[in-house]
């Protein structure tokens, strides 16, 4: 077992690679303007509950309403959103991120 | 044979197997890593259908359904915030909180700060949320033993509440995390039968044709087209703006808090690698996905078949509408006997859904208890898996006997809204110290303890000086009047507080340690060094 000060210095080092930024970018790139782009897409639902009413109450067809529409579109985008996450996981973070679990291990294990 | 006795005979079925399951995982939990994370060895299918037992509580079944069956539309609104709150997890907290922890919550918060004031601080916030959410469930099941299984004197209810609290109890004691795992899944596959079963049946009898549901539905709730549009129960607009902005508050609060309740977070420990977390993570959203679709039709089938009216008759919240609908729809599909026996079935799958519910919470709380406070906090990390487990387990006993007697003595008051103060609190103090450990790399061990101090004070101080506590009919104190924070729910306020408070309280302090943040960072995104499964 190497020191702490030495597992230390590893993670340091992993940090700065290019590799670890690259995963980092990867990784920050997709899930935060998605965190922010799902995040307002269901407070504009919440707004219109609020304060568009008479939009929300237009009959589409039959007796279902925007209102009923726009809920069952968040469900949808909810599905997506993770069903897309999970893709973009698969191929482009796990590769990464198992190479590099394989060298940090590999090196504090020495 | 009459619908109680056979609810009450399916429910002691349900008992007699979770009990099984509970004492054989008893016998396969050797180690602390089994009792907090029953051994991290479960599938991503497995730990989806417990997340979604665990989170599909009472009050999401019964309550939900209810708020449809009464006011409509609005009900659906809860169900939204509910499911998307799960990208949060997904997205931000799940994985890397698998690659960066151990057994709590805590374990990623104290990661690279001073372990005792912050483990002290996410300790009492864990404990705290869960005993709320506890209270809740164990109150509304005393409430629903009546209607359910008939048993309606001040004693019989006082007597459920004890039954739920020991079987809860033993679960955690005996079964620690494998157990009670095992017992969400079971409850979870109940529930969605059951729940899906009447789905298919209400279908069924509009020829499967939604609009004319719908139709019914409005019609019979005595509202009209009202009934199927926003408004009826949040942002009402004869109450104003107050009530409006209380809609995006609850909105707030419902879509930030998951991913900060402690009986959830402990959730993605259970899987091997963060993967798996992933992979369970998106089970859980596609099973709690459709959960909520079909309560959305049993809702609106229930004010169809049954009638606001004879639901309101019942129960002034709706919780028994779903009951009632099973009751209807069966009756009027079998027969008089299929209307029993679907009936007794709903009612059993309710209480099993109760119970499974609370022994989550109680795993979470005793768990935090005895690695957080007694294990690092008291014994400054020198107490040995044996010490620990042994204190988790009377941790156990101590908050389920403490529940049980403050469920008992709250039995007549209203809590409901103790659930949504469990989601502002989790929102506002939790997720605030999460989020910033794992991605601000200048937060400290001052900041931790401002975001989580600040926002279960703030969060918890505003609802007692709102409506829901005094002022009101319907408050807590209904002869009381110190509501002078208009709000029902505190999250537009006290989240953002809470951020604010982290924020404010990390810039105050100098510490900083670039290491640590560096082996947070490359453990949390690459699994390296993460805890290993346990397989017997």
């Amino acid at each position: 077992m190497a020191t702490q000060h030495d597992e230390s210095s590893t993670y340091e080092q992993v940090q700065a690679s290019a590799e670890f930024q690259e995963l980092r970018r990867r990784y920050r790139n997709w899930a935060f303007p998605v965190t922010v782009g799902f995040l307002l897409w269901y407070l504009l639902y919440v707004v219109l509950s609020g304060w568009a009413r008479g939009f929300m109450g237009t009959k589409v067809f039959g007796n279902v309403n925007v209102a009923l529409i726009f809920g069952i579109l968040q469900f949808v985008s909810t599905f997506l959103i993770a069903w897309a996450y999970a893709r973009h996981a698969d191929k482009k973070l796990d590769p990464l991120s198992g190479k590099l679990r394989g060298e940090v291990e590999g090196t504090i294990s020495e | 044979m009459n619908n109680h006795a056979l609810s009450i005979t399916l429910f002691v079925i349900f008992v007699a197997a979770t009990l099984g399951i509970t004492f054989w995982a008893s016998r396969h939990t050797k180690n602390a890593t089994d009792f907090y994370a029953g051994g991290r060895s479960f599938t991503g299918l497995q730990n989806g259908m417990a997340i979604g037992g665990d989170y599909m509580s009472a009050a999401s079944f019964l309550g939900i359904a209810g708020i449809i069956a009464l006011s409509g539309y609005d009900g659906f609104l809860y169900s939204i915030g509910f499911l998307v709150a799960w990208l949060v997890a997904l997205l931000l907290v799940a994985e890397l909180m698998r690659n960066s922890g151990k057994y709590t919550m805590a374990d990623v918060l104290a990661f690279r700060m001073s372990p005792r004031p912050v483990r002290t601080a996410a300790g009492v916030s864990t404990i705290t949320v869960s005993i709320f959410y506890l209270l809740a469930q164990m109150v509304g099941a005393g409430a629903l033993v009546g209607l359910l299984f008939g048993i309606t004197s001040p004693a019989g209810k006082a007597g459920t509440i004890v039954v739920v609290g020991l079987l809860m109890i033993v679960y955690v004691v005996v079964g620690g995390m494998k157990g009670t795992t095992w017992v969400q899944i079971v409850k979870a596959v109940l529930l969605m039968t059951g729940a899906a079963l009447v789905t298919i049946l209400v279908l069924a009898h509009f020829g499967f044709n939604l609009s004319s549901l719908l139709g019914t539905a409005a019609q019979q709730s005595g509202k009209g087209a009202a009934f199927l549009e926003p408004g009826l129960k949040y942002g009402v607009e004869a109450k104003g703006l107050a009530s409006k902005l209380d809609l995006v508050s609850l909105g707030l609060a419902l879509v930030l808090g998951t991913a900060g309740l402690p009986h959830i977070l402990i959730r993605f420990y259970t899987v091997p690698t963060a993967k798996v977390a992933r992979k369970s993570v998106i089970w859980g959203i596609g099973i709690i996905g459709v959960f909520y679709l079909l309560t959305l039709v049993l809702g609106f089938g229930a004010a169809a078949l049954v009638g606001s009216k004879a639901i309101a008759e019942q129960n002034k919240a709706g919780n028994t509408a779903a009951p009632q609908l099973a009751q209807k729809v069966g009756q009027l599909i079998f027969g008089d006997t299929g209307g029993t026996i679907l009936l007794a079935v709903i009612a059993a799958v309710a209480f099993a859904t109760i119970l499974a519910v609370v022994a989550g919470l109680t795993l979470a709380s005793s768990s935090s208890f005895a690695h957080d406070l007694y294990a690092h906090v008291f014994k400054r990390g020198t107490a040995t898996d044996a010490q620990e487990i042994r204190v988790a387990r009377i941790a156990a006993f101590a908050i389920g006997a403490v529940a049980i007697v403050l469920a008992i003595f709250a039995q007549d008051l209203n809590v409901a809204f103790l659930v949504a103060l469990a989601f502002a609190v989790a929102a506002s103090g939790n997720l605030p110290a999460i989020l910033y450990s794992l991605f601000w790399k200048r937060f400290n061990t001052a900041g931790a303890v401002s975001a989580i101090y600040g926002g279960l004070t703030s969060a918890v101080l505003l609802v007692i000086f709102s409506p829901v506590v005094s002022g009101t009919a319907t408050s807590l104190f209904p002869d009381a009047k110190f509501n002078w924070f208009p709000l029902e729910n505190p999250g537009l306020v006290s989240i953002p507080l809470g951020f604010l408070a982290g924020y404010i309280g990390t810039r105050l302090s100098k510490e900083f340690n670039a290491q640590k943040y560096a082996e947070i960072e490359v453990r949390s995104l690459t699994g390296a060094g993460a805890e290993k499964a346990v397989y017997h």
